[in-house]
């Protein structure tokens, strides 16, 4: 079973993404939206706890980047950035869906 | 009968757009703008995201509400810390923010930056000093 994991806090203010990091399996998915597009930031402790990361898929929704002037140049290597189109197929793609909110 | 003016300190600790805590502390900074108090702001935490440039809300259903720090200076309210080691931990700089600046009257309205980069000990220097402190 593959799953989808959201995010949609920050990681600095909750444990949120470090949770969900600490219970991602091989072959699931982590997508990050609202709040939680700042752990998608480089140079913070969230940037190793991704690149550590084996065989997990990274996503992080556009718009809600956009609205809190995180750039492209600022994400950590490995991240698809994702409309909510993709959100949406994602959600459907993978057989469950487990938010860390 | 003698004026009593205290200080006023905003301690602003949340990102926007994820909650209502930055909007609403903005709408109360600029009420409380208007009784000739001295107010000032302070950005700790995810707080400093408050005030990172180039936010852009056209994609989301939400008011871009950033460019109104930009007006706090009309208002005399231009005293703007920025915790350094908040900025650290998020990988930011003072160049990731917006230029935010005031005119003083006093100097020919000579236009001033309003942001002051402190250390968390002279920050929490800061909030003694204070009468009021409000939190968001």
């Amino acid at each position: 079973m593959s799953e989808l994991h959201t995010v949609n806090k920050s990681p600095f203010e909750k444990s949120s993404f470090d949770s969900c990091m600490e219970h991602v399996l091989e072959g699931s998915a982590v997508l990050l939206y609202e709040d939680g597009v700042y752990a998608a930031m480089k140079n913070i402790a969230a940037e190793g706890k991704v690149k550590s990361a084996q065989g997990v898929k990274f996503f992080v929704l556009g718009p809600d980047m956009k609205a809190r002037g995180l750039t492209e140049d600022r994400v950590t290597d490995g991240f698809e950035i994702v409309d909510y189109g993709k959100f949406v197929d994602l959600a459907a793609e993978y057989d469950k869906v487990v938010a860390w909110v | 009968m003698s004026e009593d003016i205290k200080n006023f300190l905003y301690l602003n600790r949340r990102a926007p757009y994820g909650t209502i805590y930055a909007w609403e502390s903005l709408e109360v900074v600029l009420i409380g703008a208007a009784f000739d108090q001295k107010v000032s702001l302070a950005f700790v935490d995810d707080g400093v995201f408050q005030i990172v440039k180039g936010q852009d809300t056209s994609d989301l259903d939400m008011k871009n509400f950033s460019p109104t720090y930009s007006a706090l200076g009309d208002y005399d309210v231009n005293q703007l810390y920025v915790e350094q080691e908040s900025l650290d931990e998020r990988g930011l700089t003072i160049d990731d923010l917006m230029h935010l600046t005031w005119e003083d009257e006093d100097e020919d309205w000579a236009e001033k930056d309003s942001i002051r980069v402190v250390s968390r000990a002279e920050l929490a220097k800061i909030i003694e000093g204070q009468d009021v402190v409000f939190s968001f």
